[in-house]
């Protein structure tokens, strides 16, 4: 929800050009997220609550650290915790900060039909415009991550704004400022990238963690918030991070041959019909367009009266 | 039944008022539907939503003229649906199809209250208002659909799109055919009557039946 109008490179559910097309000065940003030094405090939580006016409810005690099952249209930001017994390394006690991931090629967006309600930065971050939003719900079909939420009492779909009010005007997000450990990094994409390899290898070379890696998936187009895991190959074990997430392929179909396959049907049938009508003309029943027959009761009939 | 009746005038009543009413709630409500729905469908479209009423209205009133549109649906069916069965008639008919499309009609045999074109209408409309309805109901409401349930909503998006463009389809050729093409049919669905040479030449098989020839009643 912000006025940076200019550096907007895609729109969703828009026809025409957008004002921010070919812009090339924005940095790419990046958070990323070190797993292995998170220690669940959830003062990234709070200061996410802080930063965007929304109150604190009540939390869900289910025998585990995690504040509540799911993020929520007033709660964008939640460490997963997950005790996972891990075939080499014994018990793990596994936090994962989950919120928008900030895709390259965001199926939320894809999704949305409504004009400018969801947006993509130049510098990478996905927001919601909810003044364009109808409520439709589509952008939670589209996500891999389950990340848009519904308001019931708005009737429109909420997510993390990577803090694009404060990145916009030089601040890191709110969630970044608040954490303790340094688990959590703010800066450009390649900066971040190269922090987070730095900090893979380690835990790999020095820590025994041989499976250690960076979760960018690719099959969103990369991701503007990253991660570094103990072990790169079970990602689901950190509160169900998909191993390869990808926008769904019914969206997908629906988005592109479909849509094109509709409109070729759509536009041909109306020529069609309009050509077969400048070629054959109406069927005519001889001397008997419509007219009724010249009796004088004709008129009279209930219900069945008033031709022509 | 409301097979239609000979008038005193001689002309040949063919739709019933509650026919008629019944099929002006399901057009009226698919025309909303239409509308909006083309608006979600293509952002080139969108403008169609704030003709409407803009999309948040349109978001929320579509899939209550959608609830419409299918309760007039299986009225339509229980009205309709026992007439809508295929004969031997309609094969014939679409043998002649090319004859049909050309407006060689005298080469096309003449059919019962509803040719086989009509009945590919009807079943089109009432499996695509099924399909509708189904997925369109997933689509009301996407936040009750629980996360391990989530191919319920990948599913609903193309199938409500597909269901949507065959009925689109059948919906183009009705209107046509209906308004431009076969004149005195739209007469048949406003005022309810046709002239008598047109109920023979089109749907001979019933003029005869209501005219009470007992060698065609089956």
């Amino acid at each position: 929800m912000s006025q940076a109008g200019t550096e907007i490179i895609r729109v969703s559910g828009h026809a025409g050009s957008v004002p921010g097309a070919g812009l090339n000065r924005e940095f790419q940003v990046c958070k990323l997220i070190d797993t292995t030094t998170c220690i669940g405090c959830k003062a990234c939580e709070v200061a996410c609550l802080e930063w965007n006016g929304y109150p604190f409810t009540q939390t869900t005690f289910d025998n585990s650290y995690q504040t509540m099952p799911d993020t929520a249209w007033n709660y964008w930001n939640l460490i997963r915790f997950d005790e996972y017994e891990h075939p080499d390394h014994g018990l793990m006690l596994l936090m994962r900060k989950d919120q928008c991931m900030h895709c390259e090629e965001p199926g939320c967006l894809e999704a949305c039909p409504a004009d400018g309600a969801i947006v993509q930065y130049a510098n990478g971050i996905i927001d919601f415009q909810q003044e364009h939003c109808i409520g439709c719900g589509y952008c939670m079909t589209g996500c891999p991550f389950n990340i848009p939420k519904f308001s019931p009492t708005a009737r429109k779909v909420f997510k993390c704004t990577l803090c694009n009010d404060r990145v916009s005007v030089g601040l890191e997000p709110a969630c970044i400022k608040a954490c303790p450990t340094g688990c959590l990094h703010f800066g450009t994409k390649p900066e971040m990238k190269e922090l987070a390899e730095t900090r893979a290898a380690q835990l790999r070379d020095v820590s025994g963690f041989s499976n250690a890696g960076v979760y960018d998936p690719s099959g969103v187009g990369g991701t503007h918030v990253i991660y570094v895991l103990h072990d790169a190959t079970r990602t689901e074990a950190y509160g169900g991070l998909p191993a390869n997430p990808r926008i769904p392929w019914t969206v997908q179909v629906w988005k592109k041959p479909l849509k094109w396959l509709g409109n070729f049907a759509i536009i041909g049938g109306l020529l069609g019909v309009f050509i077969h009508y400048l070629r054959f003309g109406p069927k005519i029943i001889e001397g008997d367009d419509e007219k009724p027959a010249p009796t004088p009761s004709a008129s009279q009939q209930p219900g069945e009266g008033g031709k022509k | 039944m409301s097979d239609g009746q000979i008038l005193p005038s001689g002309r040949v009543l063919r739709y019933a008022f509650h026919e008629r009413l019944i099929h002006w709630v399901a057009a009226l409500s698919y025309l909303y539907l239409l509308l909006t729905g083309l608006a979600f469908w293509s952002p080139w479209l969108f403008w169609l939503a704030v003709v409407v009423g803009g999309g948040t209205v349109a978001r929320e009133l579509h899939p209550w003229f959608g609830l419409v549109f299918v309760t007039a649906v299986v009225l339509m069916f229980r009205m309709w649906g026992a007439q809508m069965h295929e004969t031997a008639v309609d094969k014939q008919w679409w043998d002649a199809i090319p004859h049909y499309i050309r407006n060689e009609d005298e080469q096309v045999p003449t059919a019962g209250r509803f040719n086989g074109g009509q009945k590919l209408l009807f079943w089109g409309f009432f499996w695509g208002g099924i399909l509708l309805l189904l997925s369109g109901l997933v689509l009301w409401f996407p936040n009750w659909i629980p996360w391990n349930l989530r191919y319920l909503r990948d599913v609903a998006v193309i199938v409500h799109a597909s269901a949507a463009l065959i009925t689109i389809g059948l919906f183009i050729i009705h209107v046509y055919m209906g308004t431009a093409m076969e004149r005195g049919a739209f007469g048949s669905v406003i005022r309810g009557d046709v002239s008598a040479n047109w109920a023979k030449r089109y749907h001979g098989i019933w003029y005869k039946q209501i005219a009470g020839d007992p060698n065609v009643r089956k």
